[in-house]
């Protein structure tokens, strides 16, 4: 016998649409909420904010750092057990219940309120930051237009006997990156000022989103049919490009080479599991407002498991574009570090050219230790070993804005490709923000704080023109310190109580019961089994460990972040340096308010029905109507008529 | 006599050894013409050895603008198979006299360009040791190329805004117009015959049967 735990949930019935009234709405085509213009537009919207620049630039890294093709196995497992339920969740609820995160848990139960609270401000912190990253990209994708890149060559110095001492000790990328585009300081105390530059960079990546947000789905709509499919493209003419260069094929091969051990890593099942759960952009709230856009008989859960699948195919495509290019620039490298020892050789013994080459490379080498030891160790030849430039693994930022753009150096016509690179990096980022911008309107307007008779233009302008003021603190001289601090903090914890909350209170506040049958209104058959089951035990389960343990880590190790300080002495390799006190007030702003918002809230409204329950007890005892009243209603009626003869 | 007069013979060549090996206003040249011209490099021989003192000597020539330098004044020696020497340059008025080592340097590095192209080499290829190569002079643009793209997607987006909000501002005074229109004839028809049931024929709008006065006229 199942016992199905639900915790009592009075009024239910009343604060939700019923079936019948959802028939009524999906005939009559009452013209209040949005509506996609077809199916398309709604995929591609999802596919489009689901898939980001974390498919790109996260999972090709924690691919090759986690035993290559072994790590397919987690993420797979992982995506099946924790993704897609939680995908069809949020689809399901925003269907059923036709409103944004805060409305749809405002209906399950008004003490629910700050989990939308929460997504809401999640994806405001999230979308500021994110957007300074599409900031970066379209001042690369500026300056792709000229040739030679500016960042395949060190700018000269004064007197021009050399180059710029900074870009000489560490390489034109680093330099362009670091100096030319953020004027990085060397902590993150130190300022550095306004880069205006960038600012000029935000201030156009923002009014670009505005537009393509200006009347929410209306234009976000037909701007996917642009963003969401143009990647695919562009990672095609990648793929092809990569595969006809020199070395790219042994970037597959070091990525998808297998290393079972990595499974018996407890730390790659918890990246498996975070890359899946940040990949599909959950508890957001964006994924649920675009579902309420949907036709009622919708099917959720094809479009669950399509996009899953569509999610999880992206990310192991872009893995081996982008491995195909890192193993080009790895071979780059490895033949450069040869040639100039090479080199080396041939004008200490001042042999003729051609004498060494790469196959007697070794032997020659041999040779010589045993022949002159003390002048071989003179020269002091840098070690050139393959494996140590492909697993020069990078990932975010660093692979985007070095290690790819050094590879578009060595490429021919490397402007063209430049330029491809960069639209497809701000196309996969913009679709990710129609979703953060969605799930931060939606809910402003479920909240009722701003006029009702304000145009969603105003309310998208309002929250665009908020986020840029408040996004300038990345345009600083600190600002990818900045940046840094809310990657790890703003968007990680927040997320994952929030999608606990979420599966817990549809499966046990709601109930699983009704939302059984809600889905088999909607889409003609009972959920089974494996939906059963993982909404209820297996997914909040997988969500929590994962919270516990990133929890658990954060909590227990000093909190360091990485510099760029030309003064140091391992420069150009970046410095460790621990974050000054202050900082972990910040950390708690990012990471604890909007978790306490979903307590504080609950809180507040009990005490407040506490307060407004003893009132209106008071006020009681006074009938409403009394008898007179009563008596003169049907006499106003008999006025009226008369009046209109 | 006959040793004097080989000594004689010899001696110059001698000397001439001595004044390039032992002098510090020499200069070590490396060419790597492999690397540069790949298939197409052509063998070092006495031909190229001799180009290379002409070039020197016509470099000396421009930068002193004295017409008296010769191929005899430029010297070499150390010769490896790297394609590496050493060469002193000697005064024109007195051979044994040797030109100091700025003043060649400066000859080089005036005319690197010429010197270079007469070898089909480059800066990275022949290579003048102690004599840094003059770095080519960096492309300045009178308006940054990025400034320029940046202003046309700034226009482009300019112009969506306020072709989307003008969009918006006419359909709502659209939607306004003809509501107005619709409330005149609904009036209207209410003036003329004072019955409501011309207005179930309409599509627009809901019927709503809570506020309909239909019962009224059944009484009658």
């Amino acid at each position: 016998m199942k016992l199905k735990l639900k915790l009592p949930n009075p009024g239910l019935e009343d604060r939700i649409p019923s079936h019948a009234e959802l028939e009524k709405l999906e005939l009559e085509e009452a013209g209040e909420r949005p509506q996609w213009d077809n199916k398309a537009q709604y995929m591609l919207t999802c596919v489009g904010f689901c898939v980001g620049l974390g498919n790109v630039w996260r999972f090709p890294y924690l691919c090759q750092s986690h035993g290559g093709g072994a790590f397919m196995i987690p993420f797979l497992i992982l995506l099946v057990l924790e993704g897609v339920p939680l995908l069809h969740l949020e689809f399901a609820i925003g269907q059923r219940l036709r409103k944004g995160s805060v409305g749809v848990w405002r209906s399950i139960n008004p003490y629910l309120v700050g989990v939308g609270i929460a997504s809401m401000l999640v994806s405001f912190m999230v979308g500021m930051y994110y957007n300074t990253i599409i900031a970066w990209v379209m001042w690369y994708f500026f300056n792709s237009f000229q040739d030679p890149l500016p960042w395949s060559q060190c700018p000269i110095n004064e007197n021009r006997t050399g180059f710029v001492s900074e870009c000489e000790r560490s390489s034109p990328v680093d330099y362009f990156w670091y100096r030319k585009t953020l004027n990085t300081t060397a902590v993150i105390e130190e300022s550095g000022g306004l880069q205006w530059w960038i600012v000029l960079c935000l201030f156009c990546a923002w009014t670009l989103l505005w537009v393509c947000c200006l009347r929410g789905i209306e234009t976000t709509g037909k701007a996917v049919y642009v963003t969401s499919t143009l990647p695919y493209l562009v990672l095609t003419i990648f793929l092809i490009r990569g595969l006809t260069l020199k070395g790219s094929v042994s970037g597959i091969k070091f990525l998808f080479t297998p290393d079972l051990d990595e499974l018996l890593n407890p730390a790659t099942w918890l990246d498996a599991g975070a890359q899946v759960f940040y990949s599909f952009s959950l508890a957001f709230g964006g994924l649920i407002s675009f579902s309420s856009y949907n036709s009622v008989h919708n099917n959720c859960e094809q479009d669950a498991v399509i996009i899953s699948i569509i999610n999880g195919l992206t990310s192991i495509y872009a893995a081996i574009v982008i491995y195909s290019i890192i193993g080009f620039r790895a071979t780059e490298r490895f033949d450069d570090c040869l040639n100039g020892n090479i080199l080396t050789l041939m004008n200490t013994f001042d042999l003729p050219e051609g004498n060494i080459t790469e196959s007697n490379y070794d032997s020659f080498l041999q040779q010589l230790n045993s022949t002159a030891p003390a002048v071989f160790h003179e020269l002091q030849l840098k070690t050139c070993d393959m494996q140590t430039f492909l697993s020069q693994g990078v990932e975010g930022t660093g692979l985007a804005f070095i290690v790819f753009t050094e590879a578009i150096t060595k490429m021919p016509v490397s402007p063209l490709w430049s330029v491809l690179f960069f639209i497809m990096l701000f196309c996969l980022g913009l679709s990710t923000m129609f979703g953060s911008v969605e799930g931060v309107v939606a809910p402003l307007q479920d909240l009722n704080i701003l006029p009702k008779r304000w145009p969603k233009e105003v309310y998208t302008g309002l929250v665009c023109f908020v986020s840029f003021g408040l996004a300038i603190i990345f345009a600083q001289g600190s600002g990818e310190y900045w940046l840094a601090l809310f990657d790890s903090f703003a968007g990680s914890i927040p997320l994952l109580i929030i999608a606990f909350c979420e599966m817990m209170a549809v499966s046990y506040i709601y109930g699983i019961d009704r939302f059984n049958d809600d889905i088999k209104f909607m889409i003609g058959h009972k959920p089974n089994f494996f939906w059963q089951a993982t909404w209820r035990l297996i997914s909040p389960l997988i969500v929590l460990i994962i919270f516990l343990f990133y929890f658990v880590t954060t909590i227990s190790k000093e909190l360091t972040y990485i510099t760029w300080d030309p003064q140091s002495e391992n420069f150009p390799t970046l410095e460790k340096k621990s974050y000054p006190d202050w900082i972990y007030a910040i950390i708690f702003i990012l990471s604890g308010v909007p978790v306490l918002v979903i307590p504080a809230i609950a809180l507040f409204k009990l005490i407040r029905n506490r307060c407004c329950a003893k009132e209106e007890k008071h006020t009681a005892t006074e009938p409403f109507y009394s008898i007179s009243d009563k008596i003169q209603i049907p006499d106003e009626l008999d006025r009226t008529s008369r009046s209109l003869h | 006599m006959l040793a004097g007069v080989l000594l004689l013979i010899f001696l110059p060549p001698l000397v001439a050894k001595d004044l390039c090996k032992d002098s510090q206003d020499g200069f070590k040249v490396r060419l790597s013409i492999k690397t540069a011209l790949g298939d197409e490099a052509y063998e070092w021989n006495e031909s190229e050895m001799f180009l290379f003192r002409s070039t020197l000597a016509y470099a000396m020539r421009k930068q002193s603008n004295q017409d008296t330098y010769n191929i005899t004044n430029i010297l070499v020696c150390n010769d490896t198979q790297r394609v590496s020497f050493v060469f002193v340059v000697t005064s024109p008025n007195d051979p044994d006299q040797l030109i100091p080592k700025e003043q060649v340097e400066r000859a080089v590095r005036q005319n690197k360009h010429r010197i270079n192209n007469a070898f089909l080499l480059s800066d990275m290829t022949l290579e003048f040791m102690g004599i840094p190569p003059t770095l080519a002079t960096p492309i300045t643009y009178d308006t940054e190329p990025w400034l320029i793209v940046f202003g046309v997607v700034i226009g482009a987006v300019a112009v969506g805004i306020v072709a989307l909000l003008m969009s918006t501002v006419s359909r709502k005074r659209r939607a306004k117009e003809k509501a107005a229109g619709l409330s005149e004839v609904d009036e209207g028809i209410v003036k003329e015959n004072g019955t409501t049931l011309s207005s179930l024929g309409r599509k627009e709008g809901v019927y709503n049967q809570a506020f309909s006065n239909d019962d009224r006229f059944t009484e009658l």
